[in-house]
């Protein structure tokens, strides 16, 4: 198993790197740069940029030089400094930038999985046991209306829903007085409050489909023959639905926990940008936008790695819960 | 036999009209038809028919484990021998709660089951050792190690050898003929009175097929238990049972001591069934002789004799007018069939 784990490992390597130059190539794809972005928004603003104002900005900023000689440049500094480059938009280090945003990310995105995952999972089971009933037709109703709704629509909804019930959007996750206080009870209760449309928007479509794939699992493993052996042997029928078809139901679902990875550390970017909240997808939807490269670069290398660890971490939960897979490599 | 059994020539297991019936999108199936037979404590009933006549329904309605899709009448009178049942009244098990206490503890532990499939019979995510373990667990100690050293002896008596490997040991590490051992081992780790074997064999090749077999004889006479065999495997029934009952649709057609069955067969199905039997030394230029057509489904049948449209024998007007009443033709053999009524006018 640790063999397996450490050539997986080794195996990332060669991947990570050439998705780091694939990266880098597309985020110098649209035309222009972060300076001509600049100078348009500053003549915009009335102010006048010439030609060598904008190429005294570039050779500032390290732009004059050739592509590859930038790529080396940042990878250089990745591996020996851990430096990940300079956001022009925030005049900060890009690590800065994101370490600001990094806690409340993984805040909403951990309680929204949490959300899901306590929701959907006893859905999916009650609506497996009870098929065709009542409570199964409601809940999968609900479900492929979740998943169909648009995010964006479903927060302006809630907005509108909250604001008209208790006269305040929920907008951000912060109340305005808490935003720069230091942290307190107070605070903490006025964040909760404040993740509630979040998460449900956030989660709602993921829940829909943890319900659908945990409804389908269990309706294939309650039909299995194991079912009627843990029967004929006198269990009860509490203790066979959670130790039999439950446990297996629950393998492909845990199994799959790696590749939401990227989502928990990005969160929903769209979801955010409508309201307003301080976590990294609008973050690196700006950074995009305003061509904040080495932001923008590191963001998606940091997320193809994400990826990368994910589908690992995935690997190696399936091989754990899986005693087929687990012997075998015992046996190696 | 103990001194207290009050009366000897009670059955252990008497059923009574069983009746199974599922409702279809295109009416009622009838899949098992008002069944009576015996089970006789220490000896084996076997159960024939093809594929689809009901015998596996009917074996999983005597503890109640059919989906509940299938409504069940009739009676099940059970009568223990072992405390606490002994000195009561037959139970009848069709009239418990399917899910209650009372059927589970007479599920695994007075009444235990072999499955046809051990591949998947078996729970791939546990060990063969925890899910023999937790029959005993249930049914005859809460002490782990206790029903760990029980386990393991059971695996012994089976002819598994380096138990304590194989107790923590996953399904897929053992091979088929293994897991049909381990699981009647787990079905046999309660010192059931009754066992019920669905098939244990059919899933098996031929040489692992004798051994099960073997062995399930020899624990037979080790347990002292009775044993209802369902199968669609004459040559099993001629090794094992000493009691057969032939299932044609949902009912049963035949019913008499297997010697009898063999040597002078009554129904035309029981005959057709013997003759599509190969034999050693048999005419290898002939072939295999086969019933024509096949097994109708019996959903809203009129009141005939479900063999009808097969039948060499059958008698117009008469087998396809009416359903056929059951005939004694010895004390011991019945069977369903007008050859030998003498009801044949009906009205």
């Amino acid at each position: 198993m640790l063999q397996y784990t450490l050539k997986r490992i080794l195996l990332a390597i060669p991947v990570v790197f050439f998705i780091s130059v694939i990266v880098f190539y597309i985020i110098q794809l649209p035309p222009g740069d972060y300076v001509s972005n600049y100078a348009a928004e500053a003549s915009v603003a009335g102010e006048v940029f010439t030609q060598a104002d904008m190429d005294a900005m570039r050779a500032d900023l390290g732009l004059d030089r050739p592509v590859y000689e930038q790529y080396f440049i940042w990878i250089k500094d990745i591996v020996f400094y851990g430096d990940f480059g300079f956001s022009f938009n925030y005049n900060k280090p890009v690590l800065a930038v994101i370490e600001q945003y990094m806690g409340l990310t993984l805040t909403v995105s951990l309680v929204t999985m949490a959300f899901q995952y306590l929701v959907a999972i006893p859905i999916g089971i009650y609506c497996a046991v009870k098929q065709y009933s009542i409570g199964d037709y409601f809940f999968s109703g609900l479900s492929f209306l979740g998943m169909a709704t648009p995010h964006f629509l479903m927060a302006v909804i809630l907005m509108f829903l909250s604001y008209t019930w208790f006269g305040d959007p929920l907008l951000g996750l912060f109340s305005a007085e808490y935003v720069n206080a230091p942290w307190s009870m107070d605070k903490a209760i006025d964040l909760a409050k404040h993740m509630v449309i979040p998460v449900i928007v956030i989660g709602l479509s993921g829940t829909a489909d943890l319900i659908r794939v945990m409804r389908g699992q269990m309706l294939d493993e309650l039909n299995k023959p194991n079912v009627v052996t843990a029967r004929a042997k006198g269990l009860s029928e509490r203790k066979i639905l959670f130790k039999y078809p439950t446990r297996a139901a629950l393998n492909p679902i845990v199994s799959t926990f790696g590749w939401s990875l990227t989502s928990i550390f990005t969160g929903s970017t769209i979801t955010a940008i409508v309201l307003n909240l301080p976590i990294q997808g609008p973050v690196m939807f700006n950074a995009l936008l305003g061509q904040d490269m080495y932001l923008a670069g590191t963001w998606l290398l940091f997320m193809a790695l994400l990826t990368v660890l994910g589908t690992l971490i995935s690997d190696i939960l399936l091989a754990w819960l899986d005693p087929k897979i687990r012997t075998e490599f015992r046996g190696t | 036999m103990t001194a207290e059994t009050v009366q000897p020539q009670q059955p252990l297991l008497r059923v009574q009209d069983l009746k199974i019936r599922i409702q279809m999108d295109n009416g009622v199936m009838n899949a098992v038809d008002g069944v009576d037979f015996e089970i006789r404590k220490g000896k084996t009933l076997g159960l024939v028919g093809e594929s689809g006549c009901g015998k596996s329904l009917t074996s999983r309605a005597l503890i109640g484990i059919n989906p509940k899709e299938c409504e069940t009448s009739g009676t099940i009178a059970y009568r223990s021998s072992q405390e606490p049942e002994a000195k009561g009244e037959a139970l009848d098990l069709l009239a418990l709660d399917p899910n209650g206490r009372k059927i589970r503890s007479i599920r695994g532990r007075k009444i235990a089951m072999i499955f046809q499939e051990p591949m998947t019979a078996f729970s791939p995510m546990y060990t063969i050792g925890n899910q023999i373990m937790e029959a005993i667990l249930i049914h005859r100690t809460k002490n782990k190690k206790e029903a760990k050293k029980l386990a393991l002896e059971m695996l012994g008596k089976v002819g598994i050898s380096d138990q304590e490997k194989r107790f923590d040991q996953y399904p897929h590490e053992f091979s088929g003929g293994m897991r049909q051992r381990a699981m009647i081992s787990m079905a046999l780790s309660c010192n059931p009175e009754l066992l019920i074997a669905d098939e244990p064999t059919t899933a098996l090749d031929v040489t692992i097929q004798a051994q099960v077999l073997e062995l399930m004889k020899r624990l037979q006479q080790e347990f002292g238990m009775a044993i209802l065999l369902v199968t669609h495997d004459l040559g099993i029934i001629a090794e094992m049972c000493d009691e057969v009952a032939v299932m044609y649709l949902g009912k049963i057609v035949e019913q008499a001591p297997m010697k009898e069955i063999f040597r002078n067969p009554k129904h035309p199905y029981t005959k057709g069934l013997l003759r599509s039997m190969p034999r050693l030394g048999g005419n290898k230029a002939k072939r295999l002789e086969s019933i024509e057509g096949s097994v109708p489904i019996p959903v809203n049948m009129p009141p005939m004799c479900g063999f009808y449209d097969r039948c060499k024998d059958r008698i117009e007007g008469v087998c396809n007018r009416q359903s056929v009443p059951a005939t004694q033709i010895s004390d011991t053999h019945t069977v369903r069939c007008f050859l030998y009524s003498d009801q044949k006018g009906g009205q």
